[in-house]
């Protein structure tokens, strides 16, 4: 770890100051000298790594007073960016009405981590790809702009085979995005100017030329909500991982639907554990929506989300599994007492 | 009693507590990085990003210019360093290859710079900014690299001695009714124990004290000794507590004289803890291995032929390998085998112990393929094995001098359900899940070790035992106040244990599952030698032998106790002595230790006895295990719901702690099956994860349900103590029964180890 200072913000202004002051016009946002701190738990890894370098550290868990409220309504629901990951996955009214999205949670890390994670932070966690994490490794092109990828034919069981390109394999590791990515949650982003809202869609880039750069947010701007319209009794998280408890996905799918005597009125599916960023998986929802739910269509949408992908060496297994999981998934979510 | 204290069966101890307990979950137990120091400096260990190569050049100003950054050690200005053999050829080793001597680069990750700075944030920052440059050769990763070289392994570790073998393998195979042939792969581990591999070096004058967990004080005294060219007496290894070992601690790495030589230079203590990644380059492993297995079996199930091949990588530069054919070629009757071990050397670092080095693999090997027997015979597995049971083990005629193997089996089974097992593949399932049983064969061979020690008795019945054990988790202290409590009849309370310090009188490596056997041993000598003075001081010459049978020493007129094998008054013994404090210090060693033995001892030498290497005999602890996998039908997850193991060791000291040494045993080899492997990127030799996030050790929700039963048994041919050792039995067979489990739910034979989702074909 470098050194670095370290300031303690109590209101979003000031914090948005501090993140700016440090940042140059043309950084990406994960090499910004200026990062914010809330619960910490990949940051502070990624510094000891010395993957991430920053020199200033802005602690912005005071402003948890206005940004961790957990607002369940009748016609969505609202959630603070520095809410915990445990709170939100323990809320009855999240259970009831947004299953995935509790399930997301529940089934992400350790009890100990979810109670440090924040929501903000969750969606924001960078990939655990192994060439990444490891700076004795200089290709890597995230970390060095033009430097290679040790990833591509390295060990790449854990890599991505969907929005992956030539520069990046990497895997976007989380899960709540997943659930959020489905629902079409709004991101509010809270800036110089004020506060945007956009759709939580458009706040991941797929790696393309500049894998370094992973989300559209810039320098000095921090997530402060996220917003989902509707409820979604019938939606699951499905999550296959090598071990019970506390590991990341090798595939998961999120699920959303609005089924009315056996008919699909909407779909909403996205895939986690075998892409470069939130994944969603709009072709195969096409092919669900408007039909007779049964098992043959079940696997005709996994095909249709897994018809770009591309295998490596050793993850080419995650395009079956990633296919079975999604049509599990339905099934569990057609047949879900609600 | 609980299911963490069972019931003591015949020849069991009694079920205390640790004695460590308390230190240990309110956290005042001291471990090596806890020791204070007196203005320590910081070391941070730079290690190499090639496997093979040379260094060209550092360049250090960046890393120099970090405020608090008092040296950096390269091979430029390292201090220079004596020799040490590999520990298999007498010296104290695990591995040759010695850092910071010159440009040369042999594996991944290997120590090529100390950053040494007033605190470790310091060290580390430096650490990070000096840059290498390498001149870097394609190197050899693994079996199948291109540049490795294949040989034997009889003839280049002096250790393999013999491939085992007996009658005609070849006309037997030809000739047998039912043929078995098939090949099993196991993958490169490492311990990850929770301490990570801390050294610090504290100079006093010419004497050296040194604090690092160690599985063998004496052992790495006199191996740091040597590398420094000093005389052993100066050289003190401290280590009350040592945080998990499994063989990582065993044998000396390179780390200790390198830091020892820099605090003697800059004339300050230096305390390095390394981070969890570089746990995976400076120390040992289990190397990947691969086997072949031939049986050959008439039709009721006979074994006619064996034939186990394996396959080991080592480093360039050291030859060693685990040959656990010498347990394969001896498990079942059988009269015709052959056997044969070879090593591959790569561009590696020299692999070492872990957990039942030799069986781990081995055994997953044979007992796999005892269960493809079985399925080709149409026949149970357990059957499959009580027909092969033998007393005497085949290649040198040798009588077990104890063998529960079918007891376990049958204990086992019952406890499982194994009778609810229905036999057909495929045919148990509950729900999403695919259910399958399965069980296999474990052993360990039962070893003993030269060990000294002191005991102090005092008149108000407090007892002080010394001995340079190692509690590494095991319940060394609590096994060793327990053996002194009996013996001497003095209350469990009043018994101290002193360890883990080389001052102490030497005991054996914690290696090989010796350490129970050996160091009580030791005690109850040591204490029988205290009552021998007791009982000489207030009873006639004629009577003293009573000293060796009568249990115990407690407040009871003398005369009497000895007339009737009652206690002896202690008061009255130590005032017939007219001393205070009754001192005595011993050296044991087990029946047919070589001559050299206590010599050995003294200089960190260790000279395990036991085993197959008996002189008339055999010796080995045996169990069952049996475990329950479910395969998800949709994502192919393998889970173990149920795991249970039934063991017979000898004389058990205390059920609570051979509990939970098997149970952890049991968890081990399931993690071992299922999780646990070292990723090697083939293309430069380096391993990928190599941390604990992304190298899976399983977590709670994994190992829902163990049960650990223990057998009693009484064997009067291995030790005084009767015990065999427990620590390293029930990792072995796990990974076999996992295979056959998955066997029975799928239909799928898997014979390459960690099992994974994407290996299952439903």
């Amino acid at each position: 770890m470098r050194p670095f200072s370290y300031q303690r913000v109590t209101d979003p202004t000031a914090a948005v100051q501090a993140l700016s002051a440090a940042a140059a016009a043309n950084d990406a946002l994960t090499k910004a000298a200026a990062q914010p701190l809330a619960g910490g738990t990949t940051l502070i890894d990624l510094m000891k790594l010395d993957v991430m370098r920053p020199t200033a550290i802005v602690d912005i868990n005071p402003l948890a007073q206005g940004w961790s409220a957990i607002e369940p309504g009748n016609d969505g629901l609202r959630l603070g960016a520095l809410a915990k990951m445990s709170d939100v996955a323990a809320h009855e009214q999240i259970q009831r009405h947004y299953p995935v999205i509790a399930d997301s949670l529940k089934l992400a890390a350790s009890a100990q981590l979810r109670n440090m994670a924040t929501l903000g932070g969750n969606v924001m966690q960078r990939t655990r790809c192994s060439y990444f994490r490891d700076v004795s490794y200089e290709n890597c092109n995230k970390r060095n702009p033009g430097s290679g990828c040790a990833a591509m034919d390295g060990v790449n069981r854990m890599h991505a085979v969907l929005g992956a390109s030539d520069q990046c394999i990497a895997t976007y590791p989380g899960d709540f995005a997943q659930a959020l990515i489905a629902l079409d949650a709004m991101v509010a982003i809270t800036g110089r100017s004020g506060t945007r809202n956009m759709p939580f869609a458009e706040l991941h880039k797929a790696p393309g030329n500049t894998p370094e750069i992973e989300t559209t947010l810039r320098p000095g701007e921090l997530i402060s909500a996220f917003s989902i319209s509707g409820r979604w009794p019938r939606s699951v998280y499905l999550k296959a991982r090598d071990r019970q408890s506390y590991e990341f996905a090798l595939s998961s799918a999120a699920v959303a639907l609005d089924v009315q005597n056996g008919t699909v009125r909407d779909a909403r599916i996205a895939l986690g554990g075998v892409a470069t960023v939130p994944w969603r998986a709009r072709e195969a929802e096409a092919v669900l929506k408007g039909q007779k739910f049964d098992d043959g269509l079940a696997q005709r949408v996994a095909d249709a989300a897994f018809a770009d992908a591309r295998g490596r060496r050793h993850n080419s297994f995650k395009i079956a599994l990633g296919k079975r999981v999604v049509a599990r998934a339905l099934q569990q979510a057609v047949t879900m007492e609600i | 009693m609980t299911a963490a204290a069972p019931e003591p069966k015949t020849n069991m101890g009694q079920p205390v507590p640790r004695y460590d307990a308390a230190a240990k979950v309110t956290g005042r137990a001291t471990y090596a990085s806890d020791m204070p120091l007196d203005n320590p400096a910081h070391a941070f260990l730079v290690t190499s990003a090639i496997a093979r190569g040379r260094i060209d050049n550092f360049d250090l100003d960046d890393a120099k210019r970090v405020r608090g950054v008092i040296d950096i050690v390269t091979h430029e200005n390292a201090p220079k360093l004596k020799e040490s053999k590999l520990f298999s050829n007498g010296g104290y080793a695990g591995t040759t290859i010695q850092p910071l001597k010159s440009a040369d680069i042999a594996h991944d990750g290997q120590i090529i710079a100390v950053v040494i700075a007033e605190s470790y944030e310091a060290a580390r920052e430096a650490a990070n900014r000096v840059k290498v440059r390498y001149t870097a050769t394609t190197p050899s990763a693994t079996f199948d690299s291109p540049g490795t070289t294949t040989a034997a392994a009889k003839g280049q570790n002096a250790q393999f001695k013999e491939d085992p073998g007996v009658g005609d393998f070849a006309k037997a195979f030809g000739a047998a009714e039912v043929k078995l042939t098939a090949a099993y792969d196991t993958p490169t581990q490492h311990h990850n124990p929770m301490e990570l591999f801390s050294t610090s070096c504290v100079w006093m004058g010419d004497n050296l004290v040194i604090y690092e967990g160690s599985q063998f004080v004496y052992g790495l005294k006199n191996g740091v000794a040597e590398q420094l060219g000093i005389d052993a007496d100066k050289v003190r290894v401290v280590n009350p507590y040592v945080g998990g070992g499994f063989g990582s601690r065993g044998s000396m790495t390179p780390r200790t004289a390198i830091i020892a030589g820099i605090a003697k230079r800059l004339n300050r203590p230096i305390k390095l803890v390394p981070t969890r990644d570089q746990g995976f380059t400076i120390t040992t492993y289990r190397a990947e291995t691969r086997h072949e297995i031939k049986l050959g079996a008439n039709r009721d199930g006979k074994l006619l032929a064996l034939r186990h091949e394996g396959a080991e990588v080592s480093s360039r530069a050291d030859a060693y390998c685990v040959g656990g054919t010498k347990t394969t070629a001896r498990l079942y009757a059988c009269p015709n085998v052959a056997s044969l071990v070879s090593i591959v050397r790569a561009d590696r670092n020299t692999p070492g112990f872990m957990r039942s080095p030799p069986e781990v693999p081995y055994l997953f090997a044979l007992e796999s393929a005892m269960d493809e027997l079985a399925v080709k015979l149409n026949m149970d597995p357990i059957e499959l094995r009580r027909i092969n049971d033998t007393t005497v083990e085949p290649i040198g005629g040798k009588p077990y001098t104890s063998r529960s193997l079918m007891a376990c089996f049958d204990e086992a089974a019952k406890a499982f359900g194994w009778a609810q097992r229905s036999p057909q593949p495929k045919s148990m399932s509950d729900g999403d899940w695919l259910i399958g049983y399965g069980c296999a064969a474990t052993c360990y061979p039962t070893q003993m070790a030269p060990s000294a020690a002191r005991v102090r008795l005092q008149r108000d019945g407090r007892t002080r035992v010394e001995i340079a054990g190692h509690e590494i988790g095991t319940g060394a202290y609590t096994v060793i106040a327990q053996t002194a409590a009996e013996r001497l009849g003095v209350p469990l309370e009043k018994v101290a244990v002193f360890m883990g310090d080389s001052d102490l009188p030497p005991a054996p490596v914690a290696g090989g599952s010796n350490s129970t056997a050996s160091t009580c041993s030791a005690v109850m000598m040591v204490c029988d030698q205290i009552r021998q003075r007791l009982f000489k001081a207030v009873m006639p010459d004629s009577l003293t032998d009573k000293a060796k049978e009568t249990v115990g020493i407690s407040q009871a007129p003398a005369t009497q106790a000895a007339k009737s094998d009652r206690p002896l008054d202690i008061e009255k013994a130590f005032d017939a002595l007219g001393v205070g404090v009754v001192e005595e210090y011993g050296e044991w060693k087990p029946e047919g230790a070589p001559l050299d033995s206590f010599r050995a001892m003294h200089s960190g030498q260790v000279r395990l006895v036991g085993g197959h290497t008996m002189k008339d005999q055999i010796a080995y602890a045996f169990g069952a295990e049996f475990v329950e996998v479910r395969i998800n039908r949709f994502t192919h997850e393998i889970r173990c719901p149920r795991l249970v193991g039934a063991f017979a060791g000898g004389r058990i000291m205390n059920p609570r702690t051979a509990r939970s040494q098997l149970m952890g045993g049991l968890i081990w080899g399931m993690s071992s099956a299922l999780l646990e492997a070292t990723e090697i990127d083939e293309r430069n030799a380096r391993y990928v994860n190599d941390n604990l996030a992304d190298y899976l050790v399983p977590v709670n929700a994994d190992v829902p349900a163990v049960e650990v039963i223990l057998l009693s048994e009484q064997d009067d041919h291995i030790n005084p103590a009767g015990v065999k050792g427990l620590g390293e039995l029930a990792n072995v067979g796990t990974n076999a029964a996992i295979c056959n489990a998955i066997h029975h739910a799928t239909g799928q034979r898997i014979r390459k180890l960690p099992v994974r989702l994407e290996n299952i074909e439903v």
